[in-house]
């Protein structure tokens, strides 16, 4: 029974490595950089994903919370701590190898805080922000969320445009590399193309199968109970409130943790990370892979994402998500995207075929 | 603070506060019908606009006008006879998708057939330095217009819920739906009249207040959270709380920017919004329970 | 611990001008099968809906063993062992029969978020338990061939059954029917008899609301009746049928 479950992730595993080695047959990293930014945000995606096909609740601002890991450890590895006084307190971070020393842009040493402890403190935060909006009106009807989340995601937008200290429309554009261990580094260098494109795709893997185990336990039958029918759910023992602010809080980690990671690779973040469209762009993306499907999610969101960087919708960007919207809702509102469906039906011939 | 400024911002507050509070009763028309939130409700607004604009070039302002009206009323029963009511097993979530998807689409066509810039339409009466001095306070007499605009709406919609008969009809629509079609009331076309009336009201919304917020292709969306906070505030499907509301929370961003920077003057709203959902999400005026959660 | 395992003081409960609730002292025996009748409107499934917790009362109080609950949230009420049906079927049409009744098992499994993720071997023992005692349940009712399909796709006496199985499987102690009967045909209804009866004799105590008198007076212990938010009559099903005021509220004054 467990290799059923797990199967299509070992799929999953052999078709990245495939691709990677198609992409790097072609001699240039370009389409590297596309598709691993392409992971990223599909990261998001898969974590909404939880959230609108599973606990049933729709979010209009989760670009806030990438933007909120993303701008937290952009500033945190490239603000210089030494310059901040509070001299006792540098040391001892530095005692516990918490400080990164280098050399910046301009030839100025700074001293600044490990990026561990950066993603740390952005995960932090977002806990904070994501029980500031999701715990009021969790027991809400669901537009409430919709509203709150996209009011959120405005605030966010405008905070980090209009700071001075969070680069304004420019946002930060010299990020250090977040090295992980030993010599692995997420960092935008092309000579590691290869080498980050399998660190976000490791990052999906490790979500996928967490997902896909979450799915099929306890708390993932509580879960679709509470989309399919709130009040039996309830009646059941299970708690609404807490489960959907659970599933709230881990689609908010998820695309935190996306954006510290898209952050490093790039080198950078920008306020437009943090628009409502964007927004809006993630929503399109899990509801036309359907919602309750993480595949979907995933296939979709790398798909329209890499369509969308190569330029390939132009100006018409944002006009197509939103014909996207439009027409999976009035043509496929379970999504486009039936992996578990295929699976069944090429399982069900091959039994018809050993059994013949 | 001298009481010539505190008018002043009494004014500006006034006037974009009644906008807010259209485009809410625009929510509220719809929500009662319907039990959806249109997100689209800020691009009628924005549509009725840009349309009297370029129907102005060529015929008088007021013919415009009415025709900007008439066109946008035209497009919002369109936009719910081509998405809304086809929607297969129609769930709020799904509803709340496809109106966001329309708002998307309003706004991208906007700026496909007309273009980015800022456009306005020419103030009503005089000129944009005319004044009128009200309370020691000047003021443009465009702002008479949005006032009165303000309470010409309100007006009219109540009488014509209370009594004539379609308005009768959308509203036992919005009490019971089952009942209303037992008794005959063909509930898909009172929807239908539920979003032109919606457009409609925005679209003249939009026009009177164009001259003194200008117009821009993408203020849609802002004008939808405004007034989605404004409709929350006085408490959703209420509207004349509405229009409490609207005043009120116009004032207040009137008034904020005395404290904060003009940049995060948006925020203020936002702020209002998040807390009447923390503290009172029925609103000032709502019912108690209106809010809980049920189905979604 | 009270002498009765459910018990309610005072309840009242109106809406807009409708007092639905008057004043009810309720009382349920263990292991008894109590019968809630009336005619429309005389507040049945609105006490079952406060015992339950969907509803708060506004005044008077409910308690189980003797603890008060009044005002609980329906989740933790079920977690202290009282299952409800629904007046029409609530099942959870997309996941299978097995699935739906495996969900029941809620309140009597642990394993949270982090468990489920990381899919630790106590729960992947945890999940066996799950699987087998619910498919236990569906062969105690005969359901065990339609485990994998889609409860959706069920026939309406079937999807009752799944609802039934599904508030077996919390193994509560105390079993709340809202109309279980409604909508069933005869051979349907019978079997229900037969299975009510049944969960009565494994030690689960049942209430249930009903207008079907055949069932209520075949099964029942004790039968409730109600009228206009207060208790009319109660006692043994012989002793109700007699009852003078009873007939006269269901059948009209000329039959008294």
């Amino acid at each position: 029974m467990r290799s059923r479950r797990y199967a299509p992730i070992a799929g999953l595993v052999l078709f990245v490595i495939a691709l990677q080695l198609t992409l790097s047959a072609t001699g240039t990293t370009y389409y590297f950089t596309q598709i691993t930014m392409s992971v990223y945000y599909s990261l998001v995606a898969l974590g909404l994903c939880l959230l609108m096909g599973y606990a049933g609740q729709i979010s209009l601002g989760h670009a806030g919370f990438f933007a909120i890991g993303g701008y937290t450890s952009a500033f945190l590895t490239t603000h210089n701590i030494a310059t901040s006084g509070g001299g006792s307190a540098v040391r001892w971070l530095q005692q516990f190898g918490l400080l990164v020393e280098r050399q910046d842009l301009y030839g100025n040493t700074i001293v600044h805080l490990s990026p561990w402890l950066a993603l740390a403190i952005a995960m932090a935060l977002t806990t904070a922000a994501a029980l500031l909006v999701g715990l009021p009106v969790i027991r809400l009807r669901g537009h409430y969320l919709a509203m709150a989340t996209l009011g959120f995601g405005i605030i966010i937008y405008r905070v980090v445009l209009g700071t001075a200290g969070l680069g304004e429309a420019d946002g930060f554009s010299d990020v250090p590399p977040f090295r992980l261990f030993g010599w692995l580094e997420v960092n935008g260098r092309k000579p590691f193309a290869a080498q980050n494109y399998y660190i976000a795709w490791t990052l999906v893997v490790i979500v996928m199968l967490l997902g896909a185990n979450l799915v099929r336990s306890r708390v993932g039958r509580a879960l679709r109970a509470i989309h399919e029918n709130e009040e039996a759910a309830d009646a059941l023992g299970i708690n609404v409130a807490r489960c959907k602010l659970t599933a709230f809080i881990l689609s908010a980690w998820l695309a935190a943790l996306a954006g510290v990671f898209a952050t490093h690779y790039r080198g950078g973040i920008g306020p437009s990370e943090a628009t409502a469209f964007k927004s809006i762009r993630y929503v399109a993306i899990v509801a036309a892979g359907g919602m309750t499907n993480l595949w979907g999610a995933l296939a979709m969101g790398v798909l329209l994402n890499f369509l969308s960087l190569r330029g390939v919708f132009g100006s018409y960007d944002d006009a197509v998500f939103g014909a996207i919207l439009i027409a999976i809702m009035l043509f496929a509102p379970d999504g486009l995207i039936r992996v578990p469906r295929l699976f069944r039906r090429i399982r069900k011939k091959l039994d018809g075929s050993l059994a013949a | 603070m001298p009481i010539d400024q505190i008018a002043q911002y009494c004014f500006s507050g006034i006037t974009v506060g009644s906008i807010y509070a259209i485009v809410a009763i625009g929510f509220n028309i719809i929500y009662n019908t319907t039990g959806v939130i249109n997100f689209a409700q800020g691009e009628f607004v924005i549509l009725g606009a840009m349309t009297a604009i370029s129907l102005a070039a060529w015929m008088p302002l007021a013919i415009a006008i009415g025709l900007a009206v008439l066109i946008t009323a035209l497009i919002g029963g369109l936009v719910e006879l081509i998405f809304i009511r086809r929607v297969k097993r129609p769930t709020v979530l799904r509803l709340i998708i496809i109106t966001i998807g329309v708002s998307i689409l309003l706004r991208e066509t906007m700026l496909h057939v007309w273009d980015e810039k800022v456009h306005a339409l020419p103030f009503f009466t005089g000129t944009e330095v005319s004044s009128v001095t009200l309370l020691g306070a000047h003021t443009s007499p465009q702002v008479l217009w949005v006032l009165g605009a303000c309470a010409l709406i309100v007006a009219g919609l109540s009488l014509f819920f209370k009594f004539t008969a379609p308005g009768r009809a959308m509203r036992a629509c919005a009490a019971n739906r089952t009942a209303a079609q037992l008794c005959g009331i063909k509930v898909r076309w009172m929807v239908t009249a539920s979003f032109m009336l919606s457009a409609g009201v925005g679209a003249l919304a939009g026009c009177v207040t164009s001259p003194v917020t200008q117009t821009q292709y993408d203020m849609g969306a802002p004008l939808a959270i405004k007034g989605f906070t404004v409709a929350i505030l006085g408490g959703l499907g209420n509207s004349v709380a509405a229009v409490a509301a609207g005043l009120l929370l116009g004032l207040l961003e009137a008034f904020s920017i005395s404290l904060f920077p003009l940049a995060y003057q948006d925020v203020v709203a936002i702020v209002v919004l998040l807390a009447v959902l923390c503290f009172r999400p029925s609103g000032l005026f709502g019912r108690r329970d209106a809010h809980v959660s049920g189905e979604f | 611990m009270g002498r009765w395992l459910l018990d309610t003081q005072g309840l009242n409960r109106s809406f807009g001008g409708l007092h639905a609730v008057r004043d009810l002292d309720l009382r349920v025996a263990e292991g008894h099968i109590l019968a809630l009748i009336g005619p429309n409107g005389a507040g049945k499934t609105t006490t079952l809906n406060i015992i339950a917790g969907a509803l708060k009362p506004e005044s008077g109080a409910v308690r189980f063993q003797g603890r008060p609950i009044t005002g609980w949230k329906p989740h933790a009420v079920a977690a202290l062992g009282i299952a409800r049906t629904f007046q029409t079927t609530r099942l959870f049409p997309r996941m299978t029969v097995a699935e739906n009744v495996q969900t029941g098992r809620h309140i009597r499994s642990r394993a949270g978020f982090l468990a489920g993720m990381f899919n630790l071997p106590r729960t992947w023992k945890e999940e066996r338990a799950i699987h087998d005692a619910a498919l236990a349940i569906l062969e105690k009712l005969d359901l065990a061939e339609l485990a994998e399909t889609p409860a959706g796709n069920l026939s309406f006496g079937r999807q009752r059954l799944v609802e039934f199985a599904r508030a077996l499987a919390m193994e509560p102690s105390l079993l709340l029917l809202d109309e279980p009967a409604a909508g069933l045909n005869i051979y349907e209804t019978g079997e229900l008899a037969r299975l009510i009866v049944k969960i009565r004799d494994w030690g689960m105590t049942v209430v249930i609301v009903e207008h079907d008198m055949s069932l209520v007076m075949e099964i029942s212990d004790t039968v409730v009746v109600l009228n206009e938010g207060g208790i009319l009559a109660q006692g043994k099903p012989s002793e109700i049928q007699k009852d003078a005021e009873v007939i006269r509220i269901y059948l009209g004054e000329d039959h008294a």
